[in-house]
């Protein structure tokens, strides 16, 4: 094993050459580029031997790729924000299509006003497109969950595409020590992309003509999302054995930071949720009850998980990188769609932190826990609050 | 496409190619494209142009509309230059 200091797109590289990948495809864009300029050089100096398709926009990047990977081949793009959005109609498709697509997207703000920093907005968005989505909190978790996106996708009873998220600049360029598996650890893992409908001249099928209203549309939906269920017991499976060969595992769809007896719970995804475990120590050690869990992965939505792990907690606070414009934050609505019915009803809020790459400090997140503390004692203020807004 | 229940599909949208020629999408036509043969100089024009490759050269060089999958776009009256198809309400 060899230990590497590098940028969180540097990591993703070395995970799509780990999982030999045998075509990428990508468009340019800032926060992003970098992990496929790393992945040209190491096609481009024998080290990956992938085919490497240039080409004119996202749209068509992972159109190539649906197509090489119904031909059999496993494939990587990597993008970002306007890029994400482009490709929006190919997300459908390759979810459709049942090709397992694998991508890396640094979630970056959308545009206008120009902003290239972290913001999750772009990712969820592409919510309801078939996709497994995963948040990544450190550069070694991108790599690992490269890998291991590579397992659950291609698997038989899932078959479907997959992108694991960096925030913008905290994952995309800041370096970290990285260790970086062994190949064949990684091939004992990985075998092969088996592709269960590969495109064949010698028993030819047509893919995605015409299926009208009283045909197999609806079934072939259906599908999907048993499919995505199917995808939940294979992340947690993954995971476990991931750890068994590499020593290193993630919980699965959620991480639990001390927050079996926390009276303040707070629920976050990426990096920010780094940062938390700090403020969760530092509350602890002045004797409040403090706990964190990370949203790993956003779909499949690990509903039960949540329950579950929410039971004792009196307050719980939801930070969200984004907003839902009309509603509130994304997490906020899934996470009181999940516990309701479930559970008495608990004191729930939710924060609109870090809008365009805003920092979000540990005297961000101390506020956070402090405005939970007070819900706590007096009841809830309001129900969403933008915090750090220039008021 | 003869599946009995959704276990039977398969994952993807993967057909058998014959399975484009299930759904007869002449069911769809309000206008019908009616060919007057004396008219026709078999430039094959129509042929060319039909979206949808609804219209079959014979073996004896005429050419007659596949009405199983031709929709009644009209393309074909519109650029024949004999002005030999003429498009006429279906009933």
């Amino acid at each position: 094993m060899v230990k590497k200091v590098i940028t969180g797109n540097s990591a993703a590289a070395y995970g799509v050459k780990l999982a030999r990948v045998q075509v990428v495809s990508a468009y340019p864009i800032t926060p992003q580029t970098t992990v496929v300029e790393k992945l040209a050089d190491f096609v481009a100096n024998g080290e990956l031997n992938a085919r490497f398709v240039n080409v004119e926009s996202e749209h068509s990047a992972l159109a190539a790729l649906i197509s090489a990977s119904l031909g059999g081949a496993r494939t990587f793009t990597a993008t970002s924000a306007h890029g994400l959005a482009l490709m929006h109609e190919m997300m459908h498709w390759a979810a459709g299509a049942r090709t397992p697509v694998v991508m890396v997207n640094v979630n970056r703000a959308m545009g206008p006003p120009w902003n290239i920093w972290a913001e999750m907005t772009d990712s969820i968005a592409q919510r309801d497109t078939g996709w497994i989505q995963f948040y990544g909190e450190s550069n070694q978790e991108v790599l690992d969950t490269m890998i291991q996106l590579y397992r659950i996708c291609e698997d038989k009873e899932v078959m479907l595409p997959g992108m694991i998220c960096e925030d913008a600049f905290y994952l995309s360029h800041t370096v970290l020590p990285v260790d970086i598996p062994e190949q064949e650890d990684v091939d004992r893992f990985l075998p092969p992309f088996e592709s269960a409908y590969k495109l064949d001249f010698d028993n030819p099928v047509s893919i995605g003509s015409l299926s009208m209203p009283h045909q197999w549309y609806m079934e072939l939906r259906y599908k999907i999302a048993e499919s995505m269920e199917n995808a939940r017991k294979k992340i947690v499976e993954v995971d476990r054995e991931f750890g068994k060969i590499f020593g290193r595992s993630y919980s699965g769809l959620v991480e639990n930071y001390r927050g079996d007896d926390a009276d303040l719970l707070l629920i976050c995804a990426g990096t920010m949720a780094s940062t938390a475990k700090d403020v969760v120590d530092e509350m602890r050690n002045e004797g409040v009850k403090a706990g964190l869990l990370r949203l790993r992965v956003f779909r499949p939505f690990p509903n039960a998980e949540i329950v579950n792990l929410v039971q004792n907690a009196k307050v719980i606070g939801v930070a969200d990188r984004s907003i839902s414009f009309g509603n509130q934050g994304p997490f906020f609505t899934e996470i009181k769609g999940a516990l309701y019915g479930k559970i008495p009803t608990k004191l729930l809020k939710n924060y609109i932190v870090g809008i365009g790459g805003r920092d979000v400090t540990t005297n961000t997140l101390k506020s956070i826990f402090r405005n939970m503390a007070s819900i706590k004692d007096h009841g809830l203020d309001e129900e969403v609050t933008w915090v750090d807004l220039k008021r | 496409m003869a599946f009995k229940s959704v276990k039977d599909v398969p994952l993807g949208p993967y057909c058998h190619l014959e399975s484009t020629l299930i759904n007869k999408t002449g069911e769809w036509r309000n206008m019908r494209p009616v060919l007057d043969r004396s008219k026709c100089i078999r430039c094959y024009i129509c042929w060319k142009f039909c979206p949808d490759v609804a219209i079959k050269i014979l073996p004896d060089g005429n050419i007659e509309h596949d009405y199983e999958f031709c929709k009644g776009c009209g393309i074909c009256a519109n650029e024949c230059p004999k002005k030999a198809i003429t498009m006429v309400r279906e009933e």
